[in-house]
């Protein structure tokens, strides 16, 4: 076994077992379960039951046309007219025996108001169908009143016809749009977690060998550069470990809800199963590269400090960086020709968002496409080049604060290191 | 054999180490002595291939150290360099794989260390929750699980009791005649004595004393008296050529310019009373360090 798998397996073994590692795949399992299946699990709680509102028609012919509506509509609601006085409905409700009170009156201009009291007003939906319902009556009894019929009333409340349509050959439709969306969304958050999660990772692990010392057995035994790529594409295993299992997860997920909510899953309903392969692949590249940038920063910087401590404050930098990313994606998202974001998206850090968000919302030429790999490829290139360059100084470097002073100092004493000793 | 041969590290404007040249030949012992900061530690990197000499070569074998040949070199920091949060057993199968070794031979290695320095019980324990001592044991295996040629040991005894200092003295002495060539430094000038045929004392970064431990110290010049009687010793300090004087509880060690003073200084005490001891003796390396480096050193 060379020494590069060696690094690499000793860090995807030693990581994969530990209990972090464990328990936060399966909270975040369980919570894919949770939150797919929703709806299901608040049915369970009875949120289906019948609410009961109690009603005092004081215009004494409302009551019919409401119920009506409420059926119509398909409210969960039954409305009964309730003979006792408002005070006893009031003790009622606070009793907990109705969840509402409805007053129907008549303002001086004859037309239909409503005043709805229950122990607290915080169930909108429930709200939200009772006034509803409310103006559908008032709007008809109106519409009658200017002498409107039914028909006309209908066409009045007729949604316009309006049909989009794109004459570019290679334009996106709206449904392609949605789900490049979709998947930008997925790849930025993605990312961020990556980097959250991997990212500090990879720098308290090179972090933990600079304070424990181990590192000069280490740096003693392979070079620097099979050490840090050993340690990234050890974390690379476990972040594709950990995504394949919630990839698998979240799709058991989604199949659970078909079979338990009878209706169309998710996958379907957005048209997920027919993204173009060519965008997912894509996908998959514009993640791997971002993945292995930030990872490098990561071991970049893991080497600079000397404490676990130090790994939050150097961190900080480079989560704005992801943040800032996210933000002129969300931008992007909205105007996607717009220049600004065409130009960040040549801007390494942000490139696997951008270029991304890109390539899906337009009908990018091929070479700009290839252009943002490039850069990608050719920083990733430089970091590691820089990278292991100030892991080798900055290892046998101790107790200063990061600072840009010590990244110079750490260049500085592998600057005189020979090549062949880097081991490049 | 080891050859350093005129090597100077300089970071910027400091010189860590200047124009240090040593040929330690195979299979000996060969001790570094110097206080704090006076480049041992650079010395041992620039070996080892950490920092590459600002000038000078440094070869093992008539070959420059590198990745190539790290499987041939064993250390022991200063610093214990240990994975808190692995078992011994991991941890030494990782670095020993780092080495090129097999499990297979990690395996038995660790067994045979393991047994030798009665710390069977500590496999499969954390090394953090292991004591000072058996950390540092740890540490020794991590460097020597591979066999290397060259064995270079920063500080092996610091903190260790007296049982384990022996305990690894020997072991060290096993690696010797087993054809091992071994470096090491240390603060604790008896157990350079102890160990060591030839020694390197430096100061600053540069080699103040270096050679045959023996040759040195008869070239030195300088000896001890060492004197015990009934009787009030301490006008001998006054005698020509006797340099530097320590009353002890029942007598007086005296340090004299050459041996002729010890026949003065023996001429003086004679039918004074009851002479208890008299003694001429080497200098001690503590005291050839403390000439030469001018500080005193514990």
């Amino acid at each position: 076994m060379s020494k590069f798998m060696t690094v690499m397996m000793h860090t995807y073994r030693s990581k994969i077992k530990s209990k972090p590692f464990l328990i936060s795949t399966l909270i975040t399992i369980a919570l894919l379960f949770v939150v797919t299946n929703m709806n299901e699990i608040t049915k369970m709680f009875g949120g289906d039951e019948e609410s009961k509102v109690a009603v005092i028609d004081k215009t004494g012919n409302t009551l019919p046309a409401l119920q009506e509506q409420f059926k119509t509509a398909g409210a969960d609601l039954k409305a009964e007219v309730y003979t006792k006085s408002e005070k006893d409905a009031e003790q009622s409700v606070l009793d907990g025996e109705l969840d509402g009170l409805l007053i129907i009156d008549k303002d001086a201009s004859g037309m239909i108001t409503g005043s709805y009291k229950a122990e607290d007003v915080t169930n909108q939906d429930l709200i939200t169908d009772i006034e509803m319902a409310l103006q559908q009556i008032k709007n008809k009894a109106a519409a009658e009143s200017i002498g409107l019929n039914q028909e006309q009333l209908a066409a009045i409340y007729l949604p316009v016809s309006f049909d989009k349509e794109s004459l570019s050959e290679t334009a996106k439709s709206e449904e392609e749009a949605a789900q490049v969306y979709i998947l930008v969304y997925v790849l930025l958050f993605f990312m961020y977690m990556a980097v959250m999660m991997y990212g500090s990772m990879i720098a308290v692990e090179v972090a933990t060998e600079k304070s424990s010392r181990v590192m000069e057995i280490l740096i003693s035994s392979v070079s620097p550069v099979k050490q840090m790529f050993g340690k990234i594409f050890g974390i690379v295993l476990i972040a594709l470990t950990q995504l394949a299992l919630f990839v698998a997860a979240g799709f058991a997920a989604v199949q659970l809800n078909g079979k338990l909510s009878g209706s169309e899953s998710i996958i379907e309903e957005l048209k997920l199963n027919e993204i173009p392969v060519p965008l997912i692949v894509y996908a998959l590249i514009f993640f791997i590269l971002g993945f292995f940038l930030y990872a490098t920063l990561f071991a970049m910087i893991g080497s600079l400090i000397s404490r676990v401590e130090e790994v939050n404050n150097i961190m900080t930098p480079v989560v704005i960086v992801i943040v800032a990313a996210f933000m002129i994606a969300m931008y992007g998202r909205e105007n996607p020709e717009s220049a600004f974001v065409a130009g960040a998206s040549y801007f390494p850090l942000f490139t696997p968002m951008l270029m991304l968000l890109r390539v899906g919302m337009l009908s990018l030429p091929v070479w700009e496409v290839a252009l943002g790999i490039g850069v990608l490829i050719a920083a990733i290139g430089l970091f590691a080049v820089i990278g292991a360059r100030v892991y080798r100084g900055g290892v046998l470097m101790y107790g200063n604060a990061p600072s840009l002073k010590l990244f110079k100092q750490a260049i500085l004493l592998s600057k005189q290191e020979k090549k062949d000793t880097t081991g490049l | 054999m080891l050859t350093i041969n005129e090597v100077r590290k300089q970071f910027g404007s400091f010189t860590a180490v200047d124009e240090i040249t040593l040929e330690i030949p195979k299979g000996e012992i060969f001790g570094l002595l110097g206080a704090n900061g006076a480049g041992k530690t650079t010395t041992f990197r620039m070996i080892l291939g950490l920092l590459t000499p600002t000038k000078g070569k440094i070869t093992w074998n008539e070959k420059e150290i590198s990745y190539e040949t790290s499987d041939l070199v064993g250390y022991l920091p200063e610093e214990r360099g240990l994975y808190p949060k692995l078992t011994v057993r991991e941890q030494l199968i990782y670095l020993g794989q780092l080495r090129g070794m097999s499990r297979s031979q990690i395996q038995e290695q660790t067994e045979k260390w393991l047994k030798r320095f009665g710390a069977e019980e500590y496999l499969n324990k954390k090394v953090e929750s292991l004591s000072k001592g058996n950390q540092q044991k740890i540490q020794f295996i991590a460097a020597v699980l591979h066999r290397p040629e060259l064995l270079i040991l920063d500080e092996p005894f610091s903190g260790l009791d007296p049982v384990n200092v022996e305990l690894l003295k020997s072991a060290v002495h096993e690696l010797k005649k087993e054809g091992t060539t071994i470096v090491f430094s240390s603060h604790r000038m008896e157990h350079v004595e102890e160990l060591c045929q030839n020694l390197c004392i430096m100061h600053r970064g540069k080699s103040v004393v270096q050679g045959n431990l023996k040759e040195i110290k008869g070239s030195f010049g300088k000896k001890n008296v060492s004197v015990k009687a009934d009787f009030d010793l301490s006008y001998l300090k006054d005698t020509n050529g006797v340099l530097k004087h320590r009353v002890t509880a029942d007598g007086i060690t005296l340090q004299v310019e050459r041996e002729e003073v010890a026949q003065d200084l023996f001429q003086a005490i004679q039918a004074k009373g009851f002479v208890r001891k008299f003694e001429l003796e080497e200098p001690s390396l503590n005291d050839i360090f403390i000439e030469k480096v001018g500080v005193v050193h514990e």
